[in-house]
């Protein structure tokens, strides 16, 4: 039996990546068979810690201890020797191969891979409540069930304590309650949690212990019975920090961006990915677009910007650009900040100058024009180095590669490219997603001052207080459906919060749209029992 | 300078591993290392060597830079030997059967050896980019219809004239040839060496300076942001192999024009393969692919040298495949190490310099 009675410590954990600390001397102590919440914003740090503690990543200084002892861990098969287990965000399985392989692969020497492995499958996937036949193929499995294999998949490996990294953000409300029965039936049995997550509501729900971490080191601990939902996030954010408000309305009644019907069908014939998505941005004006993620955004964005190609129109300063190029629409004036920078918006290799030019290879000041498309080098040069001046992009000049600079700069300059050449609209996606404090401040700035010269900006965010702090006007969407309107001014996180899970009465939340809501409320009702096929669509998405 | 070391390290080890390599295996088989490289350095100045070496070197130059275009947006046209040799075949039919004035008919030639090229790796570009079907297995597979097509083209009864114990098409006539420059006994250089230099620079400034060069590495290095940044991937991979195509199919002109003035049975083959390894050895960039064309004829002209002193020729294989490997690893090692330094030297920088902006935060 173990001495101590904490399953975890961790004791000042520092983790330095080029330009930024992600760690900053974290203290964090799990208590054996509790269920302990970790609770912060993108970019805190969350996630860096818990690769220290599953070994992914090593700390520059600290330690860790698991049941007393303290362990220096290489590699995660190290942690999971320990008895330390993770079911990552993004799930880890073969589609092509059923339950039971997904379960056994790599761990075939525990219990060999004939009788011996079924029933020690049979009895884990009774103790997570996984009721598949393990003979089935993953990836004919929903995104639920597709979890609940994941923490098979540990517990054989012998896991005591299990990291679930923000486990609940592709489920629907139903799963995340059998989620967390699930979660608090093993915890019954001894088992010891780590819950990461930003949702406050539910980590209220479920832990037993909160620790918060913000910019990099943790501030404190809360006991979920006591603290409320407010008081967390104000931990999580800290009060001394600048909130995104925009001052006076500059919403005029010019429209810039006019959609109509965008239809887009989901793949496999599942649930659409957008029906009937109709919205105006006017010039001035900041239209937040508010959802759980998975419910159609992306798709809209890419949409929008024409790298999907989908049913209906989309206008953009009077001129239909439906069957328009992405690079003919980006002419007509669409800036693009794409909501994942590495995989959308950069050339990691290429110098910060030619990564000003990527969206602008046909305009000046990058391109010369004439029948060859001769690119004027210097005049790119000389106008990344005006981007790393303006928008204060710490770098030591335009010709180190994208991939050296810190997430938050290089945010930065993919900020001030998509501002330059005075675009008519902004399509903002997630912008100050995983960037450090100081350069999300700089950014909400930087938005709020283009939003005041008249730019139209379509905001999509998972920080409901930068959207609310942002935008001069809210919509709701659900299952590609806008289901829901709301008054920036008027609303709170928490009602906002509801009206996306498409279950709760979006009245609260909804101001001088109230049939829409109902609307919303009805189209949400329909559409639970299609929920399966939708969410199994989901995951393919994530290997795009 | 430490740019310089960069690109020129690797390279330079990974050639003396090879030959380290090659002198193990020298030793092994008792053969004296000293004796092989003695006679493969002195066979330079001999008879025709060094201008074979440059006229090899060129055509090896003209077939990498086909694979270079594809590889800038990581395409893998492994069909430049089919494409080469039936755009080799085409324009010998085309140039045997025109009469047309000197200079203009070369250039009909090479126009026509293009535009095969071109059309033959097109077949595979349509594939790719409304079929979605792997390039590299298409270009392969037309590899051997090129093969069959032409043994259709040559023979007798269509384009082909018996020649001694050989099948060859209508000698292209004295307007079609390409000149080259003579050096009496030590052999004549190829015209097409200097198209072929002249390709490398179009290579250069296309890459460098163009959109289309910068819409090509962007697809490349990430074909997700370059679509976000409005690069049309399917035009793109059209374009690239069509380009590919066509200057690939002026890989077999050289000899065409300078040598042969005919396209025979026993016509040279496997520079496509060839063009594969230099344009690896080169990195894609075209100085880089001039000298790895360089080493790698060179190496092959050696295979005659040490023959002459006994050293068993398969020697060549061995260095030419270990050099090719050893090359491909050093620079990735090499990118890596890189990457990590310039990310230490910009973390190093930054923080040499206060940080105004937080402190206006926490105030």
């Amino acid at each position: 039996m173990p001495e101590s009675e904490f399953a975890v410590e961790l004791a000042g954990i520092t983790k330095r990546f080029p330009g930024v600390v992600a760690n900053d001397d974290i203290a964090l102590r799990v208590r054996r068979g509790q269920v302990h919440a970790i609770c912060g914003e993108n970019g805190a740090g969350k996630s860096t810690l818990m690769k220290i503690l599953y070994g992914i990543q090593q700390p520059d200084e600290g330690t860790i201890s698991v049941d007393g002892a303290v362990v220096g861990f290489r590699s995660p098969s190290d942690a999971i020797k320990a008895g330390i287990g993770m079911v990552h965000q993004h799930f880890m399985l073969a589609d092509n191969l059923t339950v039971a392989e997904n379960i056994l692969l790599g761990a075939e020497a525990l219990h060999g891979i004939g009788g011996g492995a079924r029933k020690r499958i049979a009895e884990l996937a009774h103790v997570v409540g996984l009721e598949t036949d393990p003979g089935v193929l993953v990836e004919s499995l929903g995104v639920a069930d597709r979890q609940r294999v994941e923490i098979v998949k540990v517990l054989y490996r012998g896991a005591r304590t299990i990291i679930l990294d923000e486990p609940t953000s592709v489920l629907v409300p139903q799963e995340v309650d059998e989620l967390f029965d699930t979660v608090r039936g093993m915890r019954a049995e001894g088992f010891t949690f780590l819950f990461i997550s930003h949702k406050l509501d539910e980590v209220r729900a479920i832990a037993d212990q909160i620790t918060v971490i913000r910019r990099g080191t943790s501030v404190g601990t809360a006991d979920p019975r006591t603290v409320t939902t407010r008081q967390l996030a104000e931990m999580m954010v800290g009060s001394e920090l600048p909130s995104p408000q925009t001052r006076e309305s500059t919403v005029t009644d010019r429209e810039v961006l006019r959609v109509e019907g965008l239809e887009l069908a989901g793949d496999g014939g599942g649930c659409p990915l957008l029906a009937g998505v109709d919205l105006v941005v006017h010039a001035g004006e900041v239209l937040g677009i508010a959802g759980v993620e998975g419910n159609g955004q992306t798709e809209l964005v890419e949409a929008i910007m024409g790298i999907r190609r989908a049913g209906g129109t989309v206008v953009v300063g009077g001129r239909d650009v439906s069957r328009a190029s992405t690079l003919a629409r980006r002419e007509a004036g669409v800036g693009y900040i794409p909501e994942d920078r590495t995989r959308y918006g950069l050339l990691a290799t290429q110098p910060l100058w030619a990564n000003r030019m990527l969206g602008y290879q046909s305009r000046p000041p990058v391109a010369r024009g004439g029948f060859l498309g001769l690119l004027d080098r210097g005049a790119a040069r000389r106008d990344t180095e005006r981007i790393i001046a303006e928008f204060d992009v710490r770098t030591p000049g335009p010709d180190v590669a994208a991939a050296a600079l810190s997430g938050g700069n290089q945010q930065k300059l993919v900020v001030g490219r998509e501002l330059s050449g005075d675009p008519v609209l902004l399509i903002a996606s997630h912008p100050t997603r995983g960037v450090d404090v100081g350069a999300q401040a700089g950014i909400w700035d930087v938005l709020a001052r283009a939003r005041a010269r008249g730019l139209a900006v379509l905001l999509i965010s998972a920080d409901l207080d930068e959207l609310i702090g942002l935008s001069d006007s809210i919509k709701v969407m659900f299952r590609g459906r806008l289901v829901a309107d709301a008054d920036p001014s008027t609303v709170t996180p928490e009602q906002l919060g509801s009206a996306m899970t498409g279950a709760a009465t979006t009245g609260a939340a909804t101001t001088g749209a109230a049939t829409t809501g109902a609307a919303g409320t009805a189209t949400a009702t329909t559409d639970a029992g299609a929920t399966g096929t939708h969410r199994r669509a989901h995951p393919g998405q994530g290997a795009r | 300078m430490k740019r310089i070391r960069s690109v020129l390290l690797p390279p330079a080890l990974a050639i003396v591993f090879a030959a380290l390599l090659c002198a193990v295996a020298l030793v092994i088989s008792g053969d004296s290392p000293l004796t092989a490289l003695g006679a493969m350095i002195t066979q330079v100045g001999e008879g025709t060597t060094a201008v074979d070496i440059i006229n090899s070197g060129a055509i090896y130059y003209v077939a990498a830079l086909a694979v270079a275009i594809g590889f800038q947006m990581k395409l893998f046209n492994i069909g430049i030997e089919g494409q080469f040799r039936l755009a080799a075949c085409v324009a010998a039919i085309v140039g045997g059967a025109l009469v047309l004035p000197p200079v203009i008919h070369t250039i009909v030639i090479i126009l026509v050896a293009a535009a095969v090229g071109a059309l033959w790796a097109g077949i595979a570009a349509l594939l790719k980019a409304y079929r979605g079907v792997s390039e590299v297995i298409s270009t392969i597979m037309l590899n051997f219809i090129a093969t069959g097509l032409i043994a259709f083209l040559i023979r007798r009864d269509t384009f082909g004239l018996l020649q001694g114990n050989n099948i060859s098409t209508a000698p292209i006539p004295e307007s079609g040839r390409f000149p080259g420059i003579s050096f009496g006994s030590s052999g004549t250089i190829f015209g097409m060496v200097f198209v072929a230099a002249l390709l490398g620079v179009g290579y250069w400034y296309m890459l460098g300076r163009t959109r289309f060069g910068f819409e090509l590495r962007a697809s490349g290095e990430s074909p997700t942001a370059a679509t976000a940044g409005g690069v049309d991937a399917r035009r793109m991979v059209i374009i690239a192999l069509l380009l590919s195509g066509a200057v690939a199919g002026l890989v077999g002109i050289p000899e065409l024009v300078g040598r042969d003035f005919a396209y025979t049975l026993t016509s040279p083959q496997g520079y496509g393969f060839t063009g594969i390894a230099v344009a690896l050895l080169g990195r894609n960039h075209p100085v880089g692919i001039a000298l790895g064309a360089l080493l790698w004829a060179f190496l092959d002209k050696s295979a005659l040298a040490l023959d002459n002193v006994g050293v068993p020729r398969e020697i060549v294989l061995i260095m030419q495949g270990s050099v090719v490997l050893s090359v491909v690893v050093a620079y990735e090692i090499v990118r890596r190490y890189e990457l990590a330094a310039e990310q230490r030297r910009v973390s190093a920088q930054l923080r040499a310099v206060p940080v105004p902006e937080q402190q206006e935060v926490r105030s």
